[in-house]
């Protein structure tokens, strides 16, 4: 692009940067300013006289909430969900893509199958059903009502189905003669080959995992089995700072603001861990969002 | 001869589908096992919660279970359209995910522009840094962030105190209400939102800016008519997909922002359905409420799709 260098378009430059600066600023500052709270020491906090640089600079917020144990119980829930959930996710998207990314003359009633894929997409029974069919099924209170429910996410089959269409056909063919099966073409030619599309994926579910809380919300009833983010949604949007079982004559010479800073660091660190890995994939990612909307 | 021909092939013909069915599964048998899982998943848990909406037309109890209860007609329905309550829900879902929508396409498709506009790479690269981590944390934490940061005793209404005015109550104010929502939206998504923008100027053509340049257009004209025409197919996209959504305010941002004080601006469909259908228990009310969301959400979405091929040429597959 050739950008002559005259006053206009100098002018231009230094507005379009400083727009995007204060955007970017913008975004970032609600964070940095609970980071600094957390840090901070009770009548600092309390008073409200941080804004993004903590004053009165302590640990003991952070102290407080990690010698308790529900915290870590939380996360636990959190990590096993993740782990279990992100796998179970996985291995079912990859079972449902492949043989949903033949044709219908090589997979006989594809189309059939493939429709009931869509449908399920397209309309959902509502909260209320889904509520009460995980109810029936005897699953609140336990893992699997966190991982089970959401274990197919239909458009990652879609869009797995879509790359593995891409994988030239002859590939599969020449192995199908040499006697491999379905299950090798598809372990050792298009897993290896979908690497990439895997690894995106594979983020983007465990990222979905961590955030998720409506449904340990209403689906476990023990504050115990509370996954991180529910268990967040007691303290930070409830108040309920009993649940964090901080000694009680501690509780009086902390602030209540700066423990919610602390504890929305706390849960918010692993993702700020996995973030730069998700934006390598962030490429994968315009797909994703292309079809996402 | 014909006779004998015909008689021929009808006793022919199952012994040769019967060799070729074997032969065919003992192919391919290994991909019907593989749907086995994840039809298993969306039996129970898709389409047995679709068989559930029937409690919409029950009075549900739920030891009886789906089959058991009690059938009421549209007696549900009945008292939801006649409810002021349900008018005020169903309105407030569309404002809102209207203004959303259309605020979240109008700062995403600028952003892009400037982004596009700005050639140092490292500074574009930590504003991008910057403005698409909101989306990847959960509304718990932005709301957890955002109710202190609104709150009487917080830094914004300190800031509004410095300048001499008095302290707003932003999530406990029916004005306040919905321009939250709608900007902290924004704050989460529309940095995101502007990949699949920047992704399409990349695509625009150098040549015609080169051209347009040597024509005498500055860059605002460059802009506005080289890059705007060259994404526009992308906007239309997305704008065709975005009806699919109106009636999807967003349900885990508003249930962490709102509270009884907000209901009449800030209740959605989706609240509605929560605290009337979980946490009052009147479960065939808010399966009612769910299955007209649902029913009319996906007439909207075939809408969008069709709307999105004929203008677009997009499939989903």
């Amino acid at each position: 692009m050739i950008i002559e260098k005259n006053w206009a378009n100098r002018l231009f430059d230094v507005a379009n940067y400083l727009l995007l600066f204060l955007f970017g600023l913008l975004c970032l500052l609600p964070m940095l300013h609970m980071i600094a709270v957390s840090f901070s020491n009770r009548s600092a906090a309390m008073g409200g006289f941080v804004t993004l640089w903590p004053i009165g600079f302590t640990l003991r917020n952070y102290e407080e909430i990690l010698s308790a144990g529900p915290v870590y119980q939380a996360f636990f829930v959190s990590v096993q969900r993740t782990l279990f959930g992100t796998l179970i996710n996985m291995a079912l998207t990859v079972l449902a893509a492949y043989p949903l990314s033949k044709s219908a003359q090589e997979l006989k009633g594809r189309n059939w199958f493939m429709w009931i894929l869509m449908v399920a997409l397209l309309f959902n029974g509502g909260l209320i059903p889904w509520f009460l069919v995980i109810r029936n099924l005897g699953l609140l209170n336990s893992l699997w009502a966190l991982i089970l429910p959401g274990a197919l996410p239909i458009w990652n089959v879609i869009l797995l189905m879509n790359f593995f269409r891409e994988v030239p056909k002859e590939l599969e063919e020449a192995a199908i003669i040499d006697g491999a099966s379905y299950w090798n073409t598809l372990w050792y030619i298009y897993l290896p080959l979908s690497i990439p599309a895997l690894a995106t994926l594979t983020l983007f579910a465990a990222v979905g995992h961590w955030n998720a809380w409506f449904d340990g919300m209403i689906l476990i009833t023990r504050n115990s089995l509370y996954p991180i983010m529910t268990f967040l949604r007691t303290v930070v949007i409830d108040m309920n700072l009993q649940i964090l079982s901080v000694n009680h004559t501690d509780i009086y010479n902390l602030s209540d603001r700066a423990i919610r800073a602390a504890n929305i660091v706390v849960a918010t660190v692993p993702i700020l861990i996995v973030y730069p890995f998700l934006q390598r994939y962030f490429i994968h990612g315009i797909r994703l969002g292309a079809v996402k909307g | 001869m014909q006779i004998a021909e015909k008689s021929l092939r009808v006793t022919a013909r199952p012994v040769a589908r019967k060799t070729n069915w074997r032969t065919y599964f003992g192919r391919t048998w290994p991909l019907y096992a593989m749907l086995l899982l994840p039809m298993l998943q969306l039996a129970l848990f898709h389409y047995y919660p679709m068989y559930g909406v029937v409690i919409a037309f029950q009075n549900f109890n739920p030891g009886k279970g789906f089959t058991g209860s009690p059938w009421v007609g549209l007696e549900n329905f009945r008292y939801l359209f006649t409810n002021p309550d349900f008018t005020t829900v169903l309105s407030n879902s569309l404002i809102i995910a209207v203004a959303k929508l259309i605020s979240l396409q109008c700062i995403a498709i600028s952003l892009a522009l400037m982004l596009n506009e700005a050639r140092a790479a490292l500074f574009k690269r930590t504003i991008q840094t910057a403005i698409y981590l909101p989306h990847f944390l959960s509304w718990i934490v932005l709301g957890g962030i955002l109710v202190d940061l609104l709150s009487a005793t917080g830094l914004l209404n300190r800031g509004l105190g410095v300048l001499g005015m008095e302290p707003i109550l932003f999530l406990g104010n029916n004005l306040w209400f919905r321009p939250v929502v709608v900007i902290t939206n924004l704050w989460k998504e529309a940095g995101w939102a502007t990949i699949i923008y920047l992704a399409a100027l990349t695509a625009v053509d150098p040549a015609l800016h080169e051209a347009a340049a040597i024509d005498g257009a500055n860059r605002w004209q460059r802009i506005l008519h080289v890059n705007i025409p060259g994404i526009l197919s992308v906007i239309i996209l997305i704008a065709c997909l975005n009806l699919g959504s109106v009636l999807q305010a967003g349900f885990e941002q508003i249930l962490t922002l709102y509270n009884p004080a907000v209901y009449s601006t800030g209740d959605i469909l989706d609240t509605y359905v929560y605290r009337a259908g979980l946490i009052a228990a009147r479960y065939s009310l808010g399966g009612a409420v769910g299955l007209f969301q649902s029913a009319i959400g996906f007439v909207l979405i075939l809408f969008a799709y069709r709307l999105a091929d004929k203008y677009a040429g997009y499939r989903v597959f």
